[in-house]
């Protein structure tokens, strides 16, 4: 079910992504280049595992936690221009135990990438879905942590590592995400 | 240079990365053959987004250019 479909030289490049990772901030790194090879034309397949596998659910709730993340930017996406570029420097004890703080950085970077121009991730996923890129779902991690199929968008379908490994060495562009 | 016949025209402004290209791509998919598209993009990155997808894609970029506002307009030949 993961083969090529075009065999010789009238053959698509293609690119195999893995995408083991459920936050809103490293949820766009697959659907990004997913969507862009698609537009070129290529043929795409992501493998969702572990932590990715929540990105195929019919309804995305992926949020970000600067927690422990030093390198993330906490800015404000409103407001004068010299106020938008602070950097909010929050020591990890505030983060940890104001409630409600990662639901509050989801939301300021939601608004950020609305603001700059980027596209949600449902619209992301939309487009590669529009495209033919195959969604796969990795059937171990379901199995571990209970995911149903029916819980995923239609489009996705399901496989194991070996499955995925075979699709992959026929690609031209292996990434793990 | 004669002047380029336009068939269709996309507006991609405000759109960053991946949007362009793949309203690019969506937009020639009900085009004819030979058409033009003329799309537009603020994306500072939208030029050699462009080169490459038109290499990758085989289609013909006709004309890119940039002008002093940042604003970026690409003529697309769709060639298959």
């Amino acid at each position: 079910m993961i083969t090529s479909e075009v065999k010789g030289k009238d053959r698509k490049k293609r690119l195999a992504l893995v995408a083991t990772k459920g936050t809103l901030d490293w949820a766009y790194p697959p659907f990004i280049l997913a969507s862009a090879a698609a537009a070129m034309d290529w043929e795409v397949g992501v493998f969702f595992t572990f932590y990715g596998l929540p990105l195929l659910k019919k309804e995305i709730k992926a949020e970000v936690s600067p927690l422990g993340n030093p390198a993330m930017p906490m800015k404000m996406p409103f407001g004068p221009e010299g106020f938008q570029s602070i950097n909010w420097n929050m020591p990890n004890v505030l983060m940890a135990n104001v409630p409600g703080f990662e639901s509050m950085a989801t939301g300021l970077m939601k608004k950020m990438f609305k603001n700059k121009g980027v596209a949600s991730i449902e619209e992301l996923r939309e487009a590669c879905i529009d495209m033919d890129v195959r969604l796969i779902g990795c059937q171990m991690t379901m199995d571990v942590f209970g995911f149903a199929k029916e819980e995923f968008v239609e489009e996705a379908e399901v496989a194991g590592a070996a499955a995925f490994l075979a699709y992959a060495a026929e690609a031209d562009v292996n990434m793990f995400v | 240079m004669a002047e380029i016949n336009v068939d269709k025209k996309l507006d991609c402004s405000g759109m960053l990365c991946p949007m362009p290209v793949v309203k690019t791509k969506k937009a020639l998919k009900d085009m004819e053959i030979g058409h033009v598209l003329e799309m537009i993009s603020t994306d500072a990155g939208a030029m050699p987004d462009m080169y490459a997808w038109a290499k990758q894609t085989g289609h013909e970029l006709l004309d890119a250019k940039e002008d002093e506002g940042k604003i970026f307009t690409f003529l697309v030949k769709k060639t298959h």
